[in-house]
């Protein structure tokens, strides 16, 4: 099952992913699923259990879970179930979780994903399953006690859990980034990890290859891929050296802090995995049509497999270059427009995992909210194509871009940055230069032909100093290149 | 299986009830009563019959995703018995 061995040991992950669904209302009830709001301003009667209430599904909850459970070739649950999962805490105002157990909606399924080296790897999905979220505790601000807010509670989810098939961190965080381009490609996420839109639990064991499945520790809290990834491989030498040391491993739920890159055991709750489930008397079955299926495949948005094989054949991208862009619908989109707009899909390849990438990571931002909108990165590279600006004049246009100063035209034209084209104009220049350096001519004009190509710079420079950066750099080497030569 | 008071104790703690030593022996007994019944209930050759989520012959009506529910905060809030910025307060739950 595992691909690698660590020292002698074999890994096994399996991964519990809940993903927020985007509905506009929650899943029981007609309030907002909106965020940022003050607390408890979207926690409905419902939501709060109040008595008396009676929960209606939402059926946009429903399409979502079907199209993912399209998008990973499952089993469509024709008819799922509810059940009543029952336990105590402050945020969960029930008492009980609304969720699906022996029913779900979504059947087996796989995910096939893709590692560093090029080899391809299937990761199995048990099922997947609709349920609510929870409100939120806060612990700081409210002096020794704890606040409950519950606008998050009633947010539908689908809880993802996969076959343990993944042998080591790299390959975990590969599924992690592989669901998340899917639930993001089928708009059914808005896959914002930093605001807990996708959350990850990481089940991990280690064996001896060919011994029984070891005892699993759940790690919880992660919120990035990196942290994913560091988590994982903490746990993985954790887990080994206690057994080293002849020790045993306690199956326990461990809470990841990424700060310090150290995890800890959270208490184990007493009884906590008597959850009494049973079928919720409040909902009935729900059922899926075969008419209702067939619509929602027959409307499936490209997913990112399909659209990375687009990107390489319609704009000639490598197979890297293609994986990159694909992945993110934010990120595909935004290039698509930059290419179609700027006529080079190479450039626009380059420009969004460069600088673009640099920038947006620099400042910590999204790409669905870069300041740069991909109509103007698309008329940056327009005007390095047709020689308005060259690329390095180009990067200063796109700071000015970033920094909110109007389009690439605007720019360029109020800041006067436009190439030399009149080569009279350009040769004029050059001629002053020449004659104002004698002593460097005569140095050029001594030297071979390999030390010439070094010495040329020296003119390159006067030139591109005087023009302010603006005469065409291949016009310039051409042109000194002529009036030096003897 | 036999339930006895420890099991009461335990199934008490779960639902968050509070039930004294002399309810439990009592509490036990008829709990077994109830068992019994089940047991009873086993017997029956289901081998036929689908599983029953709903005893009712329908299905779940589903609701289009709109937002129609009101702000009730400001109605609720006061009738927790502690409130603060906006948020209901229950003793410290962590840690």
């Amino acid at each position: 099952m595992s691909s690698s061995l660590f020292n002698g040991w074999e890994v096994v992950i399996g991964l519990e992913v809940h993903v927020q669904l985007a509905t506009r209302s929650k899943i029981f009830s007609g309030a907002s699923t909106a965020t940022g709001d003050e607390p408890n301003r979207h926690a409905s009667l419902i939501d709060l259990g109040m008595p008396g209430t009676l929960p209606v599904v939402n059926k946009e909850a429903i399409r979502n879970a079907v199209r993912f459970g399209l998008a990973i070739n499952a089993e469509i649950g024709r008819r799922s179930v509810f059940e009543r999962k029952n336990y105590f805490y402050p945020d969960l105002p029930k008492g009980y979780q609304t969720t699906q157990l022996a029913e779900p909606i979504v059947g087996a399924g796989e995910v096939v994903i893709r590692l560093e080296d090029g080899t391809e790897k299937t990761v199995r999905i048990h099922h997947a399953h609709l349920e609510e979220d929870a409100g939120k505790s806060l612990h700081e601000d409210f002096h020794g006690q704890t606040g409950i807010d519950l606008n998050r509670a009633g947010t539908p989810l689908i809880e993802i859990v996969s076959e343990p098939d993944m042998g080591n961190a790299e390959e975990a965080v590969a599924f992690a980034r592989q669901l998340h381009a899917i639930v993001t490609s089928l708009g059914i996420c808005d896959g914002d990890m930093s605001q807990g839109n996708m959350r990850f639990d990481v089940n991990i064991s280690v064996r001896r290859p060919g011994e029984p499945l070891g005892t699993r520790t759940e790690t919880k809290n992660l919120n990035s891929f990196r942290f994913m990834e560091k988590a994982i491989k903490l746990e993985v030498e954790r887990q080994i050296d206690v057994l080293e040391d002849g020790g045993k491993i306690v199956q326990e739920t461990r809470l990841y802090n990424g700060d310090t890159n150290t995890a800890r055991s959270m208490r184990t709750k007493e009884d906590a995995n008597d959850y009494r489930y049973f079928p919720c008397p409040d909902l009935l079955p729900v059922l899926v049509s075969e008419e209702d299926i067939e619509a929602l495949r027959a409307e499936m948005p490209e997913l990112p497999d399909a659209r990375k094989a687009r990107f390489m054949d319609a704009y000639q991208l490598s197979d890297y270059d293609a994986d990159l862009l694909a992945a993110s619908i934010a990120t595909a989109r935004y290039f698509e427009t930059a290419a179609d707009h700027g006529g080079d899909a190479k450039l626009a390849a380059n420009w969004v995992m460069g600088d673009l990438a640099a920038k947006l990571n620099a400042e910590d931002l999204d790409i669905a909210h870069c300041p740069v909108p991909a109509e103007h990165l698309g008329q940056l590279i327009q005007r390095i194509k047709d020689g308005t600006i060259s690329s390095k004049i180009a990067k200063q246009v796109f700071e000015a871009c970033w920094a909110g100063d109007g389009s690439p035209d605007q720019i360029i034209e109020s800041r006067g940055l436009k190439q030399m084209s009149d080569s009279g104009e350009l040769e004029k220049i050059i001629d002053q230069i020449i004659a104002d350096s004698p002593a460097q001519v005569e140095d050029y004009r001594g030297a071979d032909e390999a030390k010439r190509k070094k010495k040329i710079g020296f003119f390159v420079g006067q030139v591109m100093k005087a023009t302010q950066g603006k005469a065409n750099p291949q016009q310039v080497n051409q042109l000194l290149q002529e009036k030096l030569t003897p | 299986m036999a339930i006895d008071s420890r099991v009461v104790a335990r199934v008490a703690h779960l639902a968050r009830l509070q039930v004294d030593d002399g309810e439990s022996e009592a509490l036990s007994e008829r709990l077994n009563d109830i068992l019994g019944m089940v047991d009873q209930l086993q017997q029956a050759d289901v081998g036929e019959v689908e599983p029953l989520a709903h005893p009712l012959e329908v299905s779940q009506p589903l609701r289009d995703d709109q937002v129609d529910e009101p702000d009730v905060r400001d109605k609720v809030l006061p009738l927790a018995p502690a409130s603060e910025d906006g948020c209901f307060l229950v003793p410290r739950v962590i840690e």
